[in-house]
């Protein structure tokens, strides 16, 4: 038999077979499943149509209210209430209030993602999961409320992409500017629906944290998720994260096939910025110098976690962040927050003149605070730069590591951070 | 199932931002979205659109975000199908699961002038250009895709199974 990739194993495992291929249909048994304050309210919807509106494991699913909050208009205080009204009609415990943080932080800290589980998410990042060696897979509200109504859900087995990566990372080069990388050679929808497998010694190199900022971007290929084999910093975090060892750790087989395969060397990575309007423009930091930009933004799914604030806080400290330039911090989550301020690192952004947001989405979305004007640039952590996504179609979004922002902001242009740090 | 309707074009990676930028995603009720359709794209296309029954569009069509608001966004400014070189895969999920089809067909951007009227027969993979005179094939969806489609949708699709379960 031809050897398998780890989401072949898994999606072969949670559909009841001996085993599967890439273009096969299944119907899978979902582990679980994760709503948000945009696609929540319609998944409510959804499930209410049925005639005998259910949920088959409430257990399975977790609901974070994360990017319009504090709530910031009637509508979203609408929504939050209609999530939390709903959670307890439906005996569902997991519900993540206001200022918990983003999604895709609060599902692994909170010890819901386990390696080889199956997990949907009604939020096209819920691919990050994959950091853990878990299948999972952003899905749209209807989705979401038939895996609940049934407890399965049907997928087409993707094929694989494999990104091997070997050297070591240089100083200030960041897994940021690694995905950033790959996203420039793969493309928009180079990967389209396939599973993108990551792998090689500069992988393992990485902290969970850096792993989780890769993974989070793999939709950015068009890729229907990213995964990792887990080893033993996986378990070390999933123990910090107190879960118990129900759990099947999958690795894929030496001889399995992939459709395609990256091969590259991380030490000849520079810190990289992708520049509007797509994640895959990407250019080095240093071409941009020209650059002038209005915010700066470190927060996201994709960098807000306690690794990124550290990088971020040590290129601020002591320094003051450039006249005429804004910057947000937002932590990814509450756990976060309070780590950043034992640690002194919130002290050292507000002391640089950086505004410090309650843990959410922020303005990574463009619908609640932080948003641009009309000829305004922002240089940001977060993983996507479309026309218009935060605030103004006439603004622009440009996409770095935590190091390259900080430095940015200190500068008032696009900086490479090895220039001041 | 066969839709007929006049063909409005967009280019390729239209993303869900486009499609319905994330101001508007508190918003649940689909015709307060539809008054925003691709407003992202261009700020007339909400209102020129309600002209147009099709949407074919280049690669990747829906790249980006989950929200279904997209789908609901389109649906309910009148698009009856969409016809594009490639989709992201979460919003042919979308697509299909609220009952909107979507089809992958190749050459149909370069060969379809804006107007054009087409005539899509869903079950045959079928894109016909009225106005040119050719006739495209489609991807095939497969067999349960073409079901939830006629069921209306996914949560139709959900109600039969709940019942036969009793
Ligand atoms: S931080 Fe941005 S990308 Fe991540 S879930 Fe929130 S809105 Fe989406």
């Amino acid at each position: 038999m031809a050897g398998r990739t780890i989401a072949e194993k898994i999606l072969a495992r949670a559909s009841g077979q001996p085993s599967v291929e890439p273009g096969d249909f299944v119907e899978a048994e979902v582990d679980l499943v994760m709503v948000n304050d945009i696609t929540g309210p319609l998944t409510v919807k959804a499930l209410k149509t049925l005639s005998k509106p259910r949920i088959r494991n409430p257990e399975r699913l977790v609901i974070v209210l994360d990017h319009q909050t504090p709530a910031d208009r009637v509508q979203s205080a609408e929504n939050h209430r209609l999530l939390r009204s709903f959670a307890s009609e439906f005996g569902v415990k997991a519900l993540y209030d206001v200022g918990e943080g983003v999604c895709h932080q609060v599902l692994p800290e909170e010890g819901y993602v386990k390696p080889g589980m199956l997990i949907v998410g009604a939020d096209s990042h819920t691919c990050t999961y994959g950091a853990f060696g878990a299948f999972a897979v952003g899905v749209g509200s209807t989705d979401a409320a038939a895996a609940l109504a049934l407890g399965k859900l049907w997928l087409k087995v993707p094929e694989s992409m494999l990104v091997r990566v070997t050297g070591k990372l240089g100083r200030l080069v960041t897994s940021k500017d690694l995905i950033l990388y790959v996203l420039g050679r793969v493309g928009v929808e180079g990967a389209n629906y396939m599973s993108v497998e990551f792998k090689g010694e500069a992988i393992e190199a990485l902290s969970v944290d850096g792993r989780m900022t890769i993974t989070n971007m793999a939709v950015e290929m068009g890729a229907k998720t990213g995964i990792m084999e887990p080893d033993d910093k996986t378990l070390q975090y999933l123990a910090e994260a107190g879960v118990k060892g129900d759990f099947t750790l999958v690795k894929s087989d030496p001889e399995a096939q992939y459709a395609e395969t990256l091969e590259f060397d991380a030490g000849e990575l520079e810190p990289l910025v992708a520049a509007p309007p797509s994640p895959a423009n990407v250019k080095p930091a240093g071409e941009l110098s020209s650059v002038e930009i209005d915010q700066a933004l470190l927060g996201s799914c994709t960098n807000a976690r306690l690794e990124d604030l550290r990088l971020a806080a040590g290129i601020l400290k002591g320094r003051r962040v450039k006249k005429g330039v804004r910057m947000i911090v937002i932590p990814a989550s509450r756990r976060i927050y309070l780590k950043a301020l034992e640690e002194g690192l919130i002290q050292v952004f507000v002391e640089a003149g950086a505004v410090v947001a309650p843990p959410g989405c922020g303005p990574c979305l463009g619908g609640h605070m932080g948003v641009l004007a009309e000829g305004e640039r922002c240089i940001s952590t977060t993983n996507r730069n479309f026309t218009g996504r935060m605030g103004s179609p006439k603004a622009e979004i440009y996409l770095a590591s935590p190091a390259t922002v900080a430095a940015s902001a200190l500068t008032g242009r696009i900086t490479d951070p090895r220039e001041v740090a | 199932m066969i839709f007929e309707g006049k063909a409005l074009k967009c280019g390729d990676n239209v993303d869900t931002d486009a499609i319905i930028p994330g101001r508007y995603l508190v918003s649940t009720r689909p015709e307060e979205l539809a008054a925003h359709a691709l407003e992202g794209l261009d700020p007339e296309l909400p209102a020129k659109l309600r002209d147009f029954e099709i949407l074919v569009a280049g690669r990747n069509f829906g790249c980006g975000s989950s929200r279904e608001h997209a789908v609901l966004a389109l649906k309910h400014a009148g698009v009856k199908c969409v016809v594009a070189e490639s989709f992201a895969r979460i919003f042919f999920r979308n697509s299909v699961n609220l009952g909107l089809p979507a089809l992958e067909c190749g050459g149909i951007s370069s060969r379809t002038m804006e107007g054009d009227r087409l005539r899509i027969n869903l079950r045959e993979g079928l894109v016909e250009n009225l106005s040119q005179g050719f006739t495209l094939k489609a991807k095939p969806l497969p067999g349960f895709l073409l079901k939830i489609l006629e069921l209306g949708g996914l949560l139709a699709y959900v109600e039969e199974r709940l019942g036969g379960e009793g």
